[in-house]
C-alpha cells in the first residue's frame, strides 16, 4: 500500500542564481552557478551525487533536447541524468523525480536542477508557436501566453458577477505585493515596488492584463540536493532539517478543453493535486496550517484565481482576502514571499525549484528581518505548466523536521 | 427541369469609403476623385477568395443537406493556389466526402458564368444532379489606381439541380473574344488595364449587344420580355447608353452595387444575379451577361417555387451586417501592399506539414469532430477516447460537424502579444449548441463589442500565411453573430 512522500526525502543543500536579463550566460552557465551554491549549501563533493534530473523546457532557444548539455557542463560523474520537461511545471517534475528515487531506495543522494535561458529570443514574451506542435499550427487560435490566462478574467466575472473593474482592483493588489516583495530581494528580476496607479495605467497586454500584470520573463536556474533525513540529519546534525512533506502533480484530461463541465473560470488540475497535496502532507485546514506559499503567478489574474483553487479562500471569494491584505508579507498567509514569478522572474524550467529554494530559506531563517515570514513551519508551492484549459498543476509541500 | 434552386451572397464585413482611399492617396492621382463615391467591400485580414466563397456556399446551402452536393464548380481569378484544387478547398470546408466533381474556373472575369453554364450542362445531361456554383474574387489594383476605387471584394453562390428549382435555367448564348482589357500575368498583384475609352466603346458596347442579340435571335425572344436584366459593366456613362442600345424595359436593369461593393470580378455578374433572385417573381425572366474575355449571357425564368423559399442569405441581408474601416493603411497591411512590423515573433518558421493537414483533413476543413455514439457527448478535435469522465468509450465516436452550429462565448481576449496583422487577436472558448468546446480565433469584430454570452457562428478563414513557401492556410474561426447590423 503506497504511503505517499510525506518525510521521507530532505533536502539536504539549494542553490538558485539571480534571475534576470543575464546577457552574460548561456543555461550551461547558470546551472553551473545554483549547482555550486547548492553543493556548497549541500556540504559534499559532487561524486557523492548518484543520480540527477535536469529541467529545461524551451530547448529550441535553450540548451537543446536531453540531459547531456549539462552533465557536461556540471561534469557529472558519468552517472544517469534525465532531462525531465512538463511546460512551466518543469523544475517540480525534477524535484519530484528526485525525490521519488530517494524514497524508493534506489539511491541516497540526488540533484534535481532546472534552468531556462529565455533571454536569445531578440524579443518580449516567451518563444511561441513551434513549441506547441504542429497541430497547433493548423488549429489552435492565435494566442500568446497572456491572451490565455487573461481569458480567465473575462470568465471569472461571467462565473462569480465580479465586475470586471473590481477584478482589476485585485489584480492589481496582487501586483503592487508582489512588487513590494521583490523589491526586498537581491536575487530577485524586478526590484521595484510599482503603485497601483501605475499598474492600472500601463500599456494593456491582454484584456485584461496591462503590462504588470505579467511576470518577467528571465534567465536562471535553481537546484537542490536530496537524501534521506537520516543521511541529511547525520551530515548537518546542528541545524534544521527541511522535509518534503507532499509532491503533487495533476495533468488535464481534456474535460476541460473539450467537455462541457469547465467554467474556465478556475484550474480544475490544481484543485484536484491541492486536494491530494494535503491529504498527503496530512494537513486539515490549509488557511491555518500553511505558514506560506509561493504560487504559479504567471499573470496577475492566475494568482487570483489560484488561491481559490488551493482551497484557501472560498471560492469566488479571493477578491476579499487579496484586497484585505491576507496574502500580504505582514498577512495571515503571505504569499510570493520572494517576489513570486512576477518580479523574482520566471525562467521556465527553473521556477518550480525556486519556488521550493524560497520556502527553504525562510523555514531555515536564512533571510533578513524585512522580508522574514513569521514562524514560518510550513510552505507550499505551486508551479502550473501549460494554459488554463489544458494544462498540468504541480504542488509541493515542504516544512521543518 | 434544371437551374438554380438556391443561392446566397458573401460581401465581407468590411467596407472601404472610397473618399477614404482619396484622402489617403488622392493626391497622387488626383483624377480617381471622380470615382471617390461610395464604399468598396473588403476582405478582412483573414479572407481571400476561398474562405468568401466558402461563406456564400454556406449561405446558399440555406437548408439543402449537402450531403446531396455532387459536384462544386469555383469560380475566381484571384485563387491562392496555381497547383492545388481550390474546388477541392471550398469542398473541403463544406465537408462533402470525396465523392464530387471539383473544378476552378479562372482566366477571365466571365469564369463565373462559365461555371454556371458548365454546371447546368452537367445537369442536363443528367451526369450530375446537384452541384455548387461559387464565385469570388479579390482583385487587386495598385494604389493611387483607378482599380482600387472600382474592385471590391465578394463572392456568390448557388445550387444548381434538377429539383426544386425556383428559376429555371432556359439557355444561353456565349461569345468568346481575347480582348485584354484587364490583364494580370502569372507573377503580377496587381490588375493593368488598357484606356477606359477603347474598353468602353470596343468592349462593353460591342460585345454586350453582340451576346444579348445573340441569345435573344437564339430564342426567339424580345428584350421587352426580361423583367430583370443582369450584365457585368462598371461604367455609368456605358450603362446608360447600353440600357437603351438593348432596350432594358425601365426598371429591369439590376444594380451593379458599384456604391455598395465594388466590382468583384468573376462574381460580378453572379453576385447581381443573386440580387435579382431575391426580388424575383413567378414567371419572371431574367437574363444575366457576364463580360471578360468573351461574354456569357445566361438566360432563367423564375418559377412557382421562388415563392415561400426559406429565407435567403442574399445580398441585400449582407449589405445590412457592414463595419466601416476608417483606416486606408489598415487596408494596404492587410493585403500586403505596405510592409509592415509585426514583431520578430512573427517570423518563427511553421512549416505546414501536408501529411499532418491531409490526416486533419475533416478537422481543419471541415470542422468535423466526433459524436460520442455511447453517451452522445460532443468533442472538438475528434478524440478516440470519449472526454465524458462517466463515458471513456474508445473508438466509438462518429462524424459531427461544427461549422453548421451555433455557439456562445465563455471567456474572451483580445492579445496584443500574439503576432496578427490586425490587433488585438482576439480569442475565445466557444461552447457550442449541443456541446462541445474549443478556443477560437474570434474575426470580423472588435474588442468592446465582445461579451461573455455571445453568440457566435463559425467562419472559414485563412488562418495563416507562409510568406517564405507561399502556402494559405485554413481553419475555422468565430464571428460574433451582431443583431442589427
Amino acid at each position: 500500500m503506497a504511503t505517499g512522500i510525506k518525510d521521507k526525502v530532505a533536502i539536504l543543500g539549494m542553490g538558485c542564481t539571480r534571475f534576470g536579463e543575464r546577457w552574460e550566460s548561456f543555461s550551461e552557465d547558470l546551472a553551473v552557478e545554483s549547482f555550486i551554491e547548492c553543493l556548497a549549501d549541500a556540504g559534499i563533493d559532487k561524486n557523492e551525487i548518484q543520480a540527477a534530473y535536469v529541467g529545461t523546457n524551451f530547448d529550441e532557444v535553450n540548451v537543446g533536447k536531453s540531459a547531456v548539455p549539462l552533465s557536461v557542463a556540471l561534469k557529472l560523474p558519468y552517472i544517469p541524468v534525465t532531462r525531465v520537461e512538463n511546460y512551466c511545471a518543469t523544475a517540480t517534475e525534477a524535484l519530484r523525480a528526485a525525490c521519488y528515487s530517494v524514497a524508493a531506495g534506489v539511491y541516497d543522494i540526488v540533484l534535481a536542477l532546472g534552468v531556462e535561458k529565455l533571454k536569445d529570443t531578440g524579443y518580449g514574451g516567451l518563444p511561441g508557436g513551434a513549441a506547441r506542435g504542429i497541430k497547433a499550427h493548423m488549429t489552435q487560435a492565435n494566442m500568446s501566453a497572456p491572451g490565455m490566462f487573461a481569458q480567465l478574467a473575462t470568465a471569472y466575472s461571467a462565473k462569480w458577477g465580479l465586475p470586471m473593474d473590481k477584478i482589476k482592483d485585485a489584480i492589481t493588489h496582487v501586483s503592487v505585493k508582489s512588487h513590494a516583495n521583490g523589491a526586498l530581494n537581491p536575487k530577485a528580476h524586478l526590484r521595484k515596488a510599482v503603485s497601483a496607479e501605475v499598474i492600472k495605467a500601463a500599456p494593456m497586454v491582454a484584456y485584461p492584463l496591462g503590462l504588470f500584470d505579467c511576470c518577467g520573463v528571465s534567465d536562471g536556474s535553481a537546484a537542490a540536493i536530496v537524501t534521506t533525513p537520516e543521511i541529511a540529519r547525520a551530515l548537518k546534525p546542528n541545524q534544521n532539517i527541511v522535509k518534503v512533506k507532499a509532491l503533487s502533480v495533476s495533468a488535464s484530461s481534456g474535460e476541460e478543453a473539450m467537455g462541457n463541465t469547465w467554467d474556465g473560470a478556475h484550474f480544475t488540475t490544481t484543485r484536484v493535486a491541492a486536494t491530494r497535496a494535503y491529504q498527503e502532507a496530512g494537513i486539515q485546514d490549509p488557511r491555518q496550517e500553511l505558514s506560506m506559499c509561493e504560487v504559479h503567478d504567471c499573470f496577475s489574474i492566475t494568482e487570483m484565481v489560484t488561491m481559490e483553487d488551493l482551497h484557501i479562500s472560498p471560492k469566488g471569494g479571493s477578491y476579499e482576502d487579496i484586497m484585505t491584505g491576507f496574502y500580504d508579507l505582514d498577512g495571515d498567509l503571505p504569499c510570493q514571499v520572494d517576489g513570486g514569478l512576477k518580479c523574482f522572474g520566471h525562467p521556465i524550467g527553473a521556477s518550480g525549484l525556486r519556488m521550493v529554494y524560497a520556502m527553504y530559506e525562510q523555514l531555515l531563517e536564512r533571510v533578513p528581518d524585512e522580508r522574514k515570514v513569521k514562524n514560518a513551519r510550513l510552505g507550499l508551492t505551486h508551479n502550473l505548466g501549460g494554459m488554463p484549459h489544458q494544462n498540468v498543476a504541480a504542488i509541493s509541500i515542504v516544512g521543518l523536521d | 427541369m434544371i437551374g438554380i434552386c438556391s443561392y446566397g451572397a458573401y460581401i465581407p464585413r468590411f467596407r472601404l469609403d472610397r473618399k477614404t482611399i482619396f484622402q489617403a492617396i488622392g493626391w497622387m492621382n488626383p483624377g480617381t476623385g471622380a470615382l471617390a463615391k461610395g464604399e468598396k467591400a473588403l476582405a478582412n485580414f483573414d479572407e481571400d477568395s476561398v474562405t468568401m466563397a466558402v461563406g456564400a456556399s454556406l449561405n446558399a446551402l440555406c437548408g439543402i443537406g449537402r450531403s446531396q452536393l455532387e459536384g462544386v464548380y469555383f469560380a475566381s481569378t484571384t485563387m491562392p493556389y496555381k497547383e492545388r484544387l481550390n474546388a477541392g478547398i471550398v469542398a473541403g470546408a463544406l465537408a462533402l466526402d470525396g465523392e464530387v466533381r471539383t473544378a476552378d474556373f479562372s482566366g477571365g472575369l466571365k469564369a463565373g458564368t462559365t461555371a454556371m453554364l458548365s454546371a447546368m450542362e452537367a445537369l442536363a445531361a443528367g451526369s450530375l444532379a446537384k452541384v455548387m456554383v461559387t464565385a469570388s474574387d479579390t482583385r487587386l489594383g495598385k494604389p493611387g489606381s483607378p482599380q482600387e476605387m472600382i474592385f471590391g471584394d465578394a463572392a456568390a453562390a448557388f445550387v444548381v439541380g434538377d429539383e426544386n428549382v425556383i428559376a429555371e435555367f432556359k439557355g444561353s448564348f456565349s461569345i468568346a473574344h481575347d480582348f485584354a482589357d484587364h490583364y494580370r500575368g502569372q507573377f503580377s498583384k496587381y490588375d493593368r488595364q488598357w484606356e477606359d475609352r477603347w474598353i468602353r466603346d470596343l468592349g462593353f458596347e460591342e460585345f454586350v449587344p453582340e451576346v444579348v442579340g445573340g441569345l435573344l435571335n437564339k430564342y426567339g425572344l424580345k428584350m421587352e420580355q426580361f423583367s430583370q436584366v443582369v450584365y457585368d459593366c462598371h461604367y455609368p456613362a456605358a450603362r446608360k447608353k447600353l440600357n437603351k442600345v438593348l432596350g432594358v424595359p425601365e426598371g429591369s436593369e439590376q444594380s451593379n452595387l458599384q456604391a455598395q461593393v465594388g466590382h468583384c470580378g468573376a462574381a460580378q455578374s453572379l453576385l447581381m444575379l443573386a440580387d435579382a433572385l431575391d426580388r424575383a417573381q413567378p414567371g419572371d425572366k431574367i437574363m444575366v451577361v457576364s463580360f471578360g474575355s468573351g461574354c456569357d449571357a445566361l438566360y432563367f425564368e423564375a418559377t412557382e417555387k421562388i415563392q415561400g423559399r426559406p429565407t435567403q442569405k442574399g445580398v441585400a441581408q449582407c449589405l445590412g451586417e457592414k463595419m466601416l474601416l476608417d483606416n486606408y493603411t489598415k487596408y494596404l497591411v492587410w493585403r500586403d501592399i505596405m510592409p509592415v512590423e509585426v514583431g520578430m515573433r512573427s517570423e518563427e518558421d511553421l512549416w505546414t506539414r501536408w501529411s499532418a493537414v491531409w490526416r486533419s483533413h475533416k478537422l481543419v476543413l471541415g470542422l468535423c469532430g466526433s459524436r460520442c455514439t455511447e453517451c452522445g457527448t460532443a468533442q472538438l478535435p475528434a478524440q478516440r477516447i470519449c472526454v465524458n469522465p462517466q463515458c471513456g468509450a474508445v473508438d466509438k465516436g462518429e462524424d459531427y460537424l461544427f461549422s453548421d452550429k451555433l455557439g456562445t462565448i465563455a471567456s474572451f481576449t483580445g492579445d496584443m502579444l500574439a503576432a496578427t496583422l490586425n490587433p488585438p487577436a482576439i480569442s475565445g472558448q466557444v461552447e457550442f449548441s449541443g456541446g462541445g468546446k474549443m478556443m477560437f480565433d474570434l474575426t470580423d469584430c472588435n474588442l468592446e463589442e465582445v461579451k461573455t454570452g455571445m453568440t457566435v457562428s463559425m467562419s472559414f478563414r485563412r488562418k495563416y500565411f507562409d510568406q517564405k513557401r507561399d502556402i494559405s492556410g485554413y481553419f475555422w474561426k468565430a464571428v460574433p453573430v451582431v443583431e442589427g447590423r
